[in-house]
This record gives structure tokens, sequence and C-alpha cells, in this order.
């Protein structure tokens, strides 16, 4: 037996297959559920429904019902309620579900549709594929193989138009493949509030155009290339790079802010090509700054720090180091709201067997309402969630050239939150600095405080600290390790390893781990499965989290522990703060 | 059988000797009167007039224009808008015209009178952007109206005020289209939008429910008004009530518009009597019963079927002469009496051409915004203009069909139909000319035949 | 922008029709129009500023009409009805008698500059067809005489100048 559907659910049959949805969804999403694909190009989760390419015709019909009484009419042959169809085709993207709607997607009707519509979108589109960028990805190609005619019976002239048109910093366009599906116009519109796309001319003519005078140059263009569903808008820096097909896809975080964005690694033999937004309804919807798909670059950058000698040459030395300096406090550890959380809970172990004080560097800057939020540490919640710190990290003081009276500069990047630890120096008091991935001048310190400790320096590119640091252990980039982060939901979301690390880099975990037991002489461990036995028993919020387990939209923990906090990001895209954001003062 | 004598009821005063568009002609002539009497009867009355009399909208798709009214949603709380729909655009129609230029006050009492009826606070009129002189007409007749207390505040002394003001287009076909209308009075491209969701009736112009009538619909009703929904399903036939307007142009002795009790003429007596038959020398080979959108007719062809007459179903057997004009025989025999423009084509014009003419306007005029049309429209021109200054191939009439066939019933709005039509009904009634085309365009044309596209 | 105070006034007062500012972006469009005699470069960002929108909202809405015009014509606009029922009696012949009269080619300003000659589609007058706009008079049944008849009153009126 069936149980009844929940209130707010409405059952429908699509090709046969009864599912109960909830109501408000479309055709399309509903079909979806049942694995039944409606090919589409306008449409899009996220935007505005505007139906214009008509790709997703359907054909669709209710269950008939006798005027008098109301009872549904019941086909005689077949037993079961009698439909009405629609003798023309409605389109899936604009039709909600109702109860008792039929959808046939497989339909003479429905094939000859598609067929029509296909060609139709075909007959001005440039047979440029080879040398396409969108190839391989492109929904045109892959829709024209799937539901298409096969051949052209288009003898006339195609339409000409503009080639090769740079939108912007980061998008080029190509009007001629372009099939005026008007996604990008809307995201800019709805989505990036940069209201600088349009078409131009009409009919067959129209063209999509950026205001002349004008740039594509929001924090968010490059979404435009991801939600074009053919070779139209591409992504200038990809552009004739490498073909997708090649790239393999590894799962990701964006690390700018703590927002969080859920990304996808595009690699091929160790070297990363893009990022670009992976689908988290509850974090980014399909979006992603432009400013975060940049970070890769850094990676193969010349100055990535590299070893000289070996791991546990410089790990014996760090243990002489910190024997000498065995007195409560005269080390002091400088964590990272950019660790992984597992980083972090061996950050917290190394500073314990170091009997060492804790901080942690802060991140602060302006929020843009969507995805970047006004903390850039992607992982202060984590450091607070392990226990690495239990108090937020002062918010550092105005970069001098901000003080200047323009206000309406972007508000740079206040990196702060060791004055604790640099009135501990001057005071004489700590003699080492441990600092995980953190500039110390960069982070406040003077170089005459940086002068009187020895550092030793964990991180992946150099700097003022490498520079000055005793001992030195080169570590991996984001995207060349596995681990985990909390964003400012408080949801737990992993990245996975894309390529390797340079020769001579050494996971954090290991160097941590060895740098632990070298400091307790007891074993530490440093792979996620084992780590996270001992986060799960040790970490309240983490008490049910298995790292295996987590699914790859992350999930909640609980965060009514620090709910008082004064936590400095204000609204952005599915977060609102529980109270009023830190307001900064110049 | 002689054609009956017009009944000119839209069009008394058109062509009138002495006849002037001013506000005291039309007050000298009983001029709003009827709103005078209209706005002291509740509201719902009116509605129910016009319910009862049966008037189909004179745009083109003929709706019944008290279930248009029925359909207003009146319990969001939002204002109601009504648009006067005088983007006249369709070709071969031409009646509009006259009644904005020629007795813009009938218009005016007819919008107000279906403005007090359906408790409307604010009217346009978008009238096309060609129409330059037809503006300034209406903007004088409005502010004479609204001097004397017909328009605007406190109309006819009641507590009920509305305000009617004049939009222009500015050369765009689509704009006809009602909620495309909507989208360009809201100063936008006039892209159709999807319905469902955005029925005027309840989403229109500013997301309220909104009316959307024709000039000539605005005025029948004002004739309802005045005489009673009854009286005015005297006039013409059942389910075709009142007069319609014919707008007759082409190859007839007398072009023109001629208005007659509906469904009371047939084409041969419209064409042969009142237009004056062919010209001198010449035979009627075609013609466009409601608006170049509509499907042609072949002269010579035969329409056999039974239609209802009364409660009796009895056979029909017409040519193309013997048809009535109204909307449900031009149905019936599978083309529409649409806008009422009457395009004629004698025995000079080729087949090919006259469409190729008809395809070039319908793909300059598709907006553009959904594929089957944006791209039918134009690839259709596209053959039709080869075959005419390019190379003509025997199987050029197979994929015009073929193309034709894949827009209408596809598309947001119903210009999908009508693009698609034309290229399909040619095909049927005139294949063999296509074929033959090849052939056709390396002999002589006929003396008097023009260039068409 | 340069516009007349007249003209500044009915942008004004025509804005007030609309509950919404962006309905007078088609009014606005004609009355610059009529002023400049042309839509110049800056009059999206002119209008866009004036209805608080964004400049492609209102190049979106020129290009789209084919009324607005973005480059100067001639002193006298010319347009000349393509569609059916004027082609059926003689539209291209209409159109190729004032385009030998002055010299010129559809869609180019005349040498000299007197008239730019447009093919426009269906005006709306198809019972006395051909028929033809000159500025914002309708002439009816223009046949190739009356084109020349037309044309040398066109000229006459420039010399007059």
């Amino acid at each position: 037996m069936i149980a009844p559907p929940k209130p707010d659910l409405v059952t429908v049959n699509i090709d046969g297959k009864e599912i109960a949805v909830p109501k408000g969804t479309n055709v399309i999403e509903a079909a979806r559920l049942v694995n039944v694909d409606v090919p589409h190009y306008c449409y899009h989760p996220k935007l505005t429904i505007v139906g214009n390419c008509r790709m997703c015709l359907i054909e669709m019909g209710m269950p008939a019902v006798d005027p008098a009484t109301k009872a549904p009419i019941i086909d005689p042959v077949t037993g079961k309620p009698k439909i009405n169809w629609i003798p023309r085709p409605q389109i899936g993207c604009g039709t909600n579900v109702s109860p008792g709607l039929h959808v046939k997607t497989t339909s003479p009707m429905v094939k000859d549709a598609r067929e029509g519509v296909m060609e139709f979108l075909l007959i001005n589109h440039p047979l440029d594929c080879p040398i396409c960028d969108q190839a391989g990805e492109c929904k045109l190609q892959e829709q024209s193989t799937g539901y298409g005619r096969g051949y052209s019976r288009f003898v006339e002239q195609k339409n000409v138009k503009p080639k090769r048109t740079q939108l912007g910093p980061r998008v080029t366009l190509d009007d001629e493949r372009c099939i005026l599906c008007s996604r990008c116009i809307r995201f800019s519109k709805e989505i990036a509030k940069d209201d600088v796309l349009g078409f131009v001319d009409r009919g067959s003519y129209s063209t999509l155009t950026c205001f002349p005078g004008k740039q594509l140059a929001n924090n968010y263009s490059l979404n435009t290339v991801d939600i074009c569903p053919v070779g139209a808008l591409t992504s200038t820096d990809f552009r004739f790079k490498m073909r997708v097909w090649f790239l393999k896809q590894t799962n990701s975080i964006d690390t700018e802010t703590s927002v969080g964005a859920n990304t996808v690694v595009w690699s091929r033999e160790g070297q990363i090509y893009r990022l670009t937004p992976r689908r988290n309804d509850d974090v980014n919807d399909t979006w992603m700054p432009d400013s975060g798909r940049e970070l890769f670059k850094s990676v193969m950058s010349a100055d990535r720090l590299a070893a000289t000698t070996h791991l546990d040459a410089r790990v014996a030395q760090a243990a002489e180091l910190f024997n000498l300096n065995a007195s409560a406090g005269s080390i002091a550890v400088v964590g990272s709201g950019r660790s992984s959380v597992e980083e972090q809970f061996l950050t917290k172990k190394l500073a314990a067997a170091l009997k060492a004080s804790t901080q942690l560097v802060s991140r602060v800057g302006q929020g843009d309402q969507l995805l970047i939020s006004a903390d850039r540490n992607p992982n202060v919640r984590g450091a607070l969630v392990t226990g690495l710190i239990s108090k937020l990290p002062k918010i550092g003081d105005a970069p001098a050239a901000s003080r200047s009276a323009n206000g309406d500069a972007a508000v740079p990047i206040r990196t702060g939150g060791l004055t604790d630890l640099a009135a501990s120096i001057d005071a004489g008091k700590v003699k080492v600095v441990v600092s995980i991935g953190e500039d110390l001048v960069a982070a406040g310190l003077t170089a005459a405080q940086l002068a009187k400790v020895s550092v030793v320096y964990l991180g992946t590119h150099a700097n003022t600290s490498s520079a000055a640091a005793k001992i030195v252990f080169p570590t991996l980039s984001v995207f060349e390790k596995n681990g985990t982060f909390v964003n400012q939901q408080f949801r737990l979301q992993k990245f996975a390893k894309a390529v390797p690390g340079p020769q001579g880099a050494t996971d954090d975990l290991i160097v941590l781990a060895k740098l632990t037991a070298a400091a307790s002489s007891a074993a530490m461990a440093s792979d996620l499965g084992s780590l996270w036995k001992l986060i799960s028993a040790e970490v309240p919020a983490f008490a049910t989290t298995s790292y295996a387990q987590l699914p790859e939209t992350g999930i909640l923990i609980d965060a009514t522990p620090f709910a008082a906090l004064p936590f400095v990001e204000g609204e952005t895209l599915h977060y609102k703060p529980a109270a009023p954001a830190v307001a900064l003062t110049p | 059988m002689a054609a009956p004598a017009q009944r000119r009821i839209i069009f008394q005063h058109i062509d009138e000797p002495g006849y002037s568009n001013d506000l005291a002609c039309y007050v000298r002539n009983g001029g709003y009167e009827v709103l005078k009497k209209s706005v002291t009867r509740p509201p719902a009355e009116l509605i129910d007039e016009v319910k009862k009399s049966g008037l189909r909208g004179r745009g083109g798709a003929g709706f019944p224009c008290g279930v248009k009214w029925g359909l207003v949603d009146r319990k969001s709380g939002k204002p109601i808008y009504l648009i006067v729909n005088a983007d006249e655009s369709e070709p071969g129609t031409f009646k509009d015209r006259y009644i904005m230029h020629q007795d813009p006050h009938q218009l005016i009492e007819g919008t107000m009178i279906s403005c007090f009826a359906n408790n409307v606070k604010q009217a346009y009129i978008y009238i096309r952007g060609e129409m330059p002189h037809g503006a300034r007409i209406l903007e004088r007749a409005i502010a004479e109206a609204r001097a004397a207390g017909f328009v605007g505040k406190n109309i006819c002394g009641t507590t009920y005020s509305c305000d009617i003001f004049v939009h222009r287009g500015a050369g765009a076909y689509i704009c006809g289209e009602e909620t495309g209308l909507i989208e360009s009075l809201e100063g936008k491209r006039a892209n159709p939008r999807i319905k469902p969701p955005y029925f005027p009736a309840v989403l229109g112009l500013y997301q309220c429910p909104t009316i959307v009538n024709n000039v000539e619909t605005l005025c029948h009703v004002k004739y309802i008004a005045e005489h009673g929904g009854d009286a005015f399903t005297k006039i013409g036939t059942p389910n075709n009530t009142g007069t319609r307007i014919f707008c007759v142009s082409g190859h007839v002795q007398r072009p023109g518009y001629y208005e007659f009790e509906a469904g009371k003429i047939t084409m041969g007596q419209l064409l042969n009597e009142v237009c004056g038959g062919p010209l001198p020398g010449r035979t009627f080979k075609a013609v466009i019963p409601g608006g170049s959108s509509a499907k042609i007719l072949r002269f010579g062809e035969r329409f056999k079927g039974k239609r209802k007459v009364g409660a009796e179903m009895v056979d029909y057997d017409w040519g193309v002469d013997d048809v009535p004009m109204d909307f449900d025989s031009l149905g019936m025999i599978g083309t529409m009496g649409g806008s009422g423009g009457v395009i004629v084509m004698d025995d000079t014009v080729n087949m090919v051409e006259a469409l190729a003419n008809i395809n070039a306007f319908y793909s300059h005029e598709s907006c553009g915004q959904c594929t089957p049309c944006r791209e039918g429209s134009l690839w259709m021109k596209k053959i039709t203009t080869r075959m005419v200054h390019g190379q003509a191939r025997n199987e050029d009439a197979a994929l015009l069909k073929s193309v034709a066939d894949q827009i209408p019933g596809r598309t947001i709005c119903a210009f999908g139909e009508a693009c698609s039509w034309p290229t399909q009904s040619f095909i049927a009634k005139f294949g063999d000319e296509f074929k033959q085309y090849p052939e056709t365009k390396k002999a002589a044309k006929p003396v008097g035949a023009h260039e068409l596209v | 922008m340069n516009l007349k105070p007249a003209t500044l006034h009915s942008i004004d007062e025509v804005i007030t029709h609309y509950p919404v500012k962006r309905s007078a972006t088609l009014p606005l469009l004609h009355l610059i129009q009529e002023d400049v005699g042309y839509l110049p470069p800056e009059t999206c960002e002119w209008v866009a500023a004036k209805l608080e929108l964004q400049p492609i909202n209102v190049l979106e809405v020129i290009t789209f009409y084919p009324m607005f015009r973005q480059k100067p014509i001639g002193r006298r606009h010319i347009k000349v009805c393509r569609t059916l029922s004027c082609a059926l009696l003689g539209g291209y012949k209409t159109c190729e008698q004032f385009e030998k009269e002055f010299n010129t080619h559809r869609g180019e300003v005349s040498p000299g500059g007197e008239v730019t000659i447009d093919f426009v589609e269906c005006l709306a007058s198809c019972g006395t067809a051909p028929v033809v706009l000159i500025d914002d008079d309708l002439h009816e049944k223009v046949d190739c005489a009356k084109a020349k008849q037309l044309s040398d009153q066109i000229k006459a009126e420039a010399k007059k100048r």
C-alpha cells in the first residue's frame, strides 16, 4: 500500500512513473527526480523563468472529470483514470506540478517538437565545434546528439554577428554562437545586480551586447560563462588552453572567505586549468566569485617554498629548539583560520604538548552580500569548534594606506590579531613562535619583534616570516591535500586533493603530527581516517561525524556554544547573521 | 443574391461631410450621453450587458469581450488597468485608423464606459507609432473630454475618476499582442510573456489585473451600453453578433472599409458587388480574409461539410464566393475572420512572390525571443527570397511546409501561428505554383504584375 | 543632452503619466528624437538617469523599435510601405521612383541631405495603397506619377529654404 502523500506534496505521473513532489516544482525538476531528462537551454533553477528556448516542450494532460459528479472518469479499456491530453506541447520550465498531472516526455509530439527546436537553433549556429572551447560541455552539442535529426536542410546564408568581443576583463563573447537564451542577462540583473548585458536589434538578428562603454567586470562575471549553454561566452583565461574532456574534476571549497562556496577543480597531469562553482543550494547555489577562480594560480608560482634538507632532520632541529624552551609560555603557536579542521586539531595538540599559547590571525574585509563575506578566513569556526581558540581573534588595524580620506575605495583587508603575542615578545616571555602559514609581520608584528624570536614556519609560499624563520616546513595548498572547513553557517564541508604538491613539500598534517610527536614523545596519527576517530572522540560537535561519510555538500554542526560570539560577517547568500555584523571603523 | 446594405454603427460618421473630430461636433451628434447614463448604473449591470451581447473582440482573435472582463482578478486589491489596443498592425487592417482620426470621442466614450464598468482608474491608449497625427488627435480629444468632465476627476459629476493617456508605439507589430504590448508600455522590448502565469487579467501591466481591448471593440461597448446586450445580439448572426468592419485591399475596383452586420454578407457579395469586382481584364485568384496571417483561400476551391443552423445541422457546399464573412464560417473552412482585413490577389500575382512578401514582413516583426518563431520566420523568408531572387529548387515547397509546421503551437505567443499559417496555406493551396516556380520565373511576367519582394 | 526647454518640459510631464517611471522610455525617446532628429549616443545614459534605469535597458529598447534611429537622416523622411497590399499595387515601383528622384538608395541620406528613403512595414492604410509616410503625413495612392509630384514638391520646398 502506498502511503498518502504529505499535504505539501503533489503526485504527478511522468512517463508512467508516479512521484510525489513539493508544490511549486516545475516539470523539469519533477522529471529529474525520476531520472527523466527534459532538455532545456534557457531554464536555470536559480534564475527567473522566461520560457524562450522552447526546448523543454512536453506533452501534458490532466485526469478527466465528470462535469456533473466531479468524479474522475475511468477508461474502460485500461481501468485507469482517463487523461485529457492537451493537444499542443507545453513548456516544462513554466509548468508547475498540480495534482494528477500527467506528462509525456518521449511521445511523438515531444520528439517532433524537440527536433524542430534543435534544427532552428542550429541553422544560424556556426559549425565550429572543433575550435570551440565549449565542445565537450556544450548543451547544443549534447542535445543535438540526443534529440536532433542529425542532418541539415539549411542551404541559406547564416546570420553574421560579432566575433571575439571582450565583454570585460575575463569574459569573451562570440555572438554567432549565442542562442539568445538570456541566462547571462538574467544572471547579471538578478544575481550579480550589475545590469550591463542586453540584447540589441530584433528577431533572429538579436545580438547580445554589453552596454558600450561599460564592461562585464563584476566579481561574478565568470558565472555567465558557466551558465552559457553554448560557446558564446567563454573564459578569456581558459580559452584555448585545454579540452574539457581531458580534465579531471575534483571537489573543493573556495577558501577566499568564510562563505565556503563549493567548487570543482579541473586539472590534468598535475596542473590545474580552472575552478568552477559546484551547486550547493544551501551555500552558493550554482555561483562563485571570479576572485576565487584565480586562487589556483599561486599553486605554480615561483615563490613556492621548497625543502633543502630532509624532513626528519628539520623535525629533529625543531625538537631541539622546543627542548631549549620547555618552560610554559616561552613558545607561542600562531594558528590559522586558513588551516583545515584536522590541521587545527593537530595545531591544538602541538600547542598543548609545547605548553604554548595559541592565537589566530584575523582577516576582515568588506562583504559583498553575495558570496564574499567579511571574514576572509575560511575556517575560523573550525578553530573554535576544535578548541584551538576559545574566542575570536581581534580585528587588526586598518592598513596605513586605507586611513586616507577616500572612503569610497575598496576596504582593504585587515590582518591582525597578534597584539597579545606582540606584548609577550616585548616582555621577553615568548622566545619561539610556531607559525602555521601566517606571515607574522603582515599580521602586525614589527620587524624588531620578529627578530627577537626563533620562528618555526609551516607554509606554502615565501614571505617575511619564512625568510626570517629558523626552520621552514614547506607544506601543501588546499588543492594538494584533503580536509574540511567549517564555514560561517557552521557547515562542515570537505575538499579533496586535485593535484600533487611540489617536490619537497609535505602535507601539513604530517608535519604537525611529527612535531607533536617530537614535543610529546608520543606517536600522533596524521592520516584523516585515524585523525577523525580522535576528533570525533574529543570534539563534542563532531561526535557523530566521520570524514568518510561527510556528504559532498557538507553538514551543519551544532553552533549553539558559539552563538554569543561577535562574528564579523554580515548578510550573504543563504546566511543571515544572528546578531548585527561588527562594524568596521576606520 | 444582392449584397445587404451596409449597417454603419461604428463607422456611422466616418467620411460624413461636415463631421469633425472635435468635442463640439461629437456632442452635437449625441456624444457622451451614453457615458452620462452609464455612470449612474451599477458597473456589474454594464458588464452583464456586454456578456449578454456576445461581443467578440475585433482585434483578431475574436475572444468574447464579456468573458475577458469576467476573468479579471477583482479580489487582488491591486488597481485594474485598461489598455486600448490601437496598435493596428495586422497587414490588411485599417479600420481603427479612421475611428481614431475622424471620430476619436467615440473611442474615448467607449473606453470610459468600459473603465467605469470595470472600476478602472487609469487607462492607456497604445497607438502605433506610425500614426503621429492620430496620437495628437486623441490627445487633443482627451484634453477636451477632460475639460468637459468626461475624462479625469469626477466624471460627469460623480465620484468616479479615471484618466486616459496616449502612449505611442515605435514600429513593432508584436505590440499588437497583448502581453507584448504590456511589456512595451512598461518601457521594455515588446517580448510577449509566457502564459501561464502572466495572463493580463491577473498579472498584466505592472503585474496588476489588466484589460486589453481593441479600438473597435470598445466602440461596440458604447453601442451595447446604449442599446443593451440583447439589442446587440439582434444585429448579425448568433455567436457573431453586431457589425463587422471589413477592410478590403489589393486587387479590387473599390478597396476600402465597409461595415456590415456580422455573417450577413458573403465573400462574393463583398468583393464583387460592394468592392466592384476584379480590376478590368483580371480575375480573382486568391483572397486572405482576416489580415495577412489568416490562411489564404483559392478561388475555385470548394468547402463541404455540415454546419449548425439554428438547432439543425445542415450540409454546406461553398465556393470562396459563398462563404459568409463571420468568425465561425471562416473558421469552419480553415481560415479566420481575424481583424477583418481582406486582401485580394488577382491572376497577375505569383504566389511564391506574394508569400515572399509576407514572409519578409513576419521575419522582420518577430521579436526574436523564442526559438521557433525567431529562426523559423527568418528561414522561411530566406527560402522564399532566394526562390524569387536566386535559385529556386523543386524541393523548396516541401522544405517550406516542413519548416512552417515546426512553428505553430510551440511558441510563446500567437505570432508563431501568424508567421507560419501563410506559408502552410500558400503551399497547401498553391503547391503547384511553388513546384513550377523554377520554370515560371524564367518566363515573362503577366502584364500588370508588380514586384512583390 | 542639449534639449529644447519645451522638450524638457514635455519629458517631465510625460513621466507623470505612469506609476512606474520606466514606462516613459518610449515617450522620452520619441520626444528626444523629435527634438534632435535622431537619438544621439548620450541618449541611453541620459534617459537611464532620468528614469532610474541602466543604460543597457534603454539601448535594448532603442534597437528593438525600428522608428528609433541612432544616426541622423535627411531633412525629410520618406517611408514607403513595403507590405503586401501596397506591394500588390506597385509599392516597390513607388519606392524606386523616390530613389530615382533623389538619386539615392533606401536607408541612405540623399546627396545634399534632403531626404532619407526607407521601406517600412504596413502603415495600416491598405485600402489606399500604395501609401507613403513623409515625416508625419500620410500620402495615399502614391503611384509613380504621384511619387514624382511629391518629390517635386519636396525639392521646391527645399529651394525656398
